[in-house]
């Protein structure tokens, strides 16, 4: 059993993180500094809601077939069964919640927001690559699926870091403010979490490999990689910021105010 | 010669040629579509934040990614309109410009406050409805750039009036409390969408010489009446009511009728003393003057990029 809960953890924590980079992102939805840039981030931050759905859906599918034999979550009390997408999403509290804390940090000013986006998506292009060889067929289908999109996100932000970076001095000043404020917040994504125990998966590989493209991308923009900063980890095993309790707390309130209620 | 420009423009007109940007057009003809157009332009960016309270809160996935996805739509739309407009010789920046600083209005219902989640369904029932009344016309309006932006407006309208209508009708079928959301929502939105076909018809100072034009082909009150005669007829499927207890069938006149509409309100809404005015335009004046600073970057780095390539060439 030990597989299926691995295999179910992990899933959530992919879905978790495009839930709550898909939330952030969308909270620009109509305050964009360029409307055909405001277009770009609904639709990045609409892609990730449908990534979430699919991963949600496929852990909803696990959890039901294997019930009876593990134990749901830790505060689980109000998910009856079967779990749904919908109560995956919006009926788990925060230690629930397994997304990397880089989703749920503040956007900022557009400068974080793309640096964010930049430094993850890319991330999540090397992870989703390995995982088209998942034994799982399902999950690889999910992952051939979300790589076109990933592929457009990393593209769009790359653009935004070099065109800010090798902007204007102001550009300049707050990529390199942002890089600076994000970059404690990179480390955690490259820690295997213990449930990440598919054998598609490696991490050193993913990080060498992230490594030489934002340093590239940095270099060309002239833009600098902080000296050695600490880590902050802790999202992936349920230690977050004070920030997510505030974005569930605006995203879960109508299921927690109108409970049982079809939607 | 004036006269005969003038003459040949209208025999157009008259024979349903379509007008495009290059052809001699009435200075006024260009100054009302300049008004018309970016006023609908504004109101569909103005349009994207009372919806766009709700994404964050949506009550399920399913309905966060369908109002994205129609939030993003709408600002679909404003690109559109905005290209139209800017065919006849202003650019989007002077139409910001004008929206800015209160010179160009946009739709008044966007000043009322979206309060429940009911509201997401009554704005794509009732506001979306009542922009389809307004806009289908406007698929055949003699301006041909305009024209060909509405067509492609309108099937995403129907759309996003289809998915208000099923908001609607998912809460009439759930929990006391959804019904009495969903009533309360209709409630406070159902006169401000019959203000939105404008002021009555003797009291509409632009709409003859519109109507010559072939830029409006019904007047004010032709499309609120067909307005509510479909909405009467809709609301009794979902099991609610309209708030006007004048509302009734008229047989003679094969039309419902219906209550004073309070124009005091109206006009003071216009006029910017509306629930929302401030918050709206404050809300996009804050976009524009933030993001002056990602435009100036882009500006230069385009720039740099064209004079490397240049020097490289």
């Amino acid at each position: 059993m030990a597989t299926a809960k691995n295999e179910i953890d992990f899933l959530l924590h992919l879905a978790d993180n495009a839930l709550i980079i898909g939330h952030r992102n969308s909270e620009w939805c109509g305050h964009g500094p360029i409307l055909e840039q405001d277009i770009a981030i609904t639709n990045i931050a609409l892609d990730y809601i449908g990534q979430a759905r699919n991963l949600y859906q496929h852990a909803a599918e696990l959890i039901n077939q294997h019930a009876d034999k593990i134990e749901l979550t830790q505060t689980g009390k109000d998910i009856s069964l079967p779990v749904t997408e919908d109560s995956l999403a919006y009926l788990r509290d925060v230690v629930e919640f397994k997304n990397l804390l880089i989703t749920e940090i503040p956007n900022g000013d557009w400068a974080q927001t793309t640096l964010r986006l930049f430094l993850l998506s890319q991330f999540q292009l090397e992870l989703f690559t390995q995982l088209l060889k998942h034994e799982d067929a399902q999950v690889a289908a999910i992952a051939e699926k979300s790589i076109k999109e990933i592929s457009y996100h990393v593209k769009w932000s790359q653009d935004w870091v070099l065109r800010l970076g090798d902007g204007t001095e102001e550009s300049k000043r707050r990529m390199q403010q942002a890089i600076d404020a994000i970059w404690a917040y990179t480390g955690e994504m490259f820690i295997q979490p213990e449930y990440a125990t598919a054998t598609c998966l490696n991490y050193a590989a993913i990080q060498t490999a992230w490594n030489q493209k934002v340093t590239a991308i940095f270099e060309e923009a002239g833009l600098l990689i902080p000296a050695k900063t600490f880590v902050q980890k802790g999202g992936a095993t349920g230690m977050h910021t004070e920030h997510l309790g505030y974005i569930l707390a605006e995203m879960q309130y109508l299921q927690r105010a109108y409970p049982n209620s079809e939607w | 010669m004036e006269q005969d420009f003038e003459k040949i423009f209208q025999d157009k007109v008259d024979r349903e040629i379509r007008i495009e940007p290059k052809d001699w057009m009435p200075e006024k003809y260009r100054q009302t579509l300049i008004r018309q157009i970016s006023q609908h332009a504004h109101s569909e960016i103005i349009g994207m934040l009372p919806e766009g309270n709700w994404i964050t809160r949506a009550p399920s996935l399913r309905r966060k990614a369908i109002l994205l996805a129609k939030v993003q739509d709408e600002a679909g739309h404003g690109l559109y309109l905005y290209s139209a407009a800017e065919t006849l010789g202003i650019t989007r920046d002077q139409m910001y410009e004008q929206l800015h600083t209160g010179k160009a209005k946009y739709s008044s219902i966007f000043n009322y406050p979206t309060l429940s989640w009911a509201d997401m369904g009554v704005i794509g029932w009732l506001v979306d409805g009542a922009a389809i009344m307004n806009q289908v016309p406007l698929c055949r309006t003699s301006f041909g750039p305009y024209a060909r932006a509405m067509v492609r407006v309108c099937k995403e309208e129907s759309f996003h009036q289809r998915q208000g209508f099923e908001i609607l009708y998912v809460l009439s079928k759930g929990t006391e409390a959804q019904r009495r959301m969903a009533q309360d929502a209709i409630n406070r939105w159902w006169w401000p969408s019959l203000m939105m076909f404008g002021p009555k018809d003797d009291e509409s100072p632009n709409t003859i010489q519109s109507m010559k034009w072939k830029i409006k082909r019904f007047s004010n009150d032709e499309l609120r009446q067909k307005f509510v005669d479909v909405c009467a007829e809709q609301v009794k499927v979902l099991g609610f009511t309209l708030p006007d207890k004048d509302l009734k069938w008229n047989e003679e006149r094969g039309h419902y009728d219906f209550g004073e509409i309070n124009w005091d309100e109206f006009w003071q809404v216009v006029q910017g003393n509306g629930p929302c005015n401030k918050e709206r335009l404050d809300a996009r004046k804050k976009a524009w003057e933030e993001g002056a600073w990602v435009r100036d970057a882009a500006l230069a780095y385009a720039n740099k990029k064209a004079k490397q390539k240049q020097a490289a060439a």
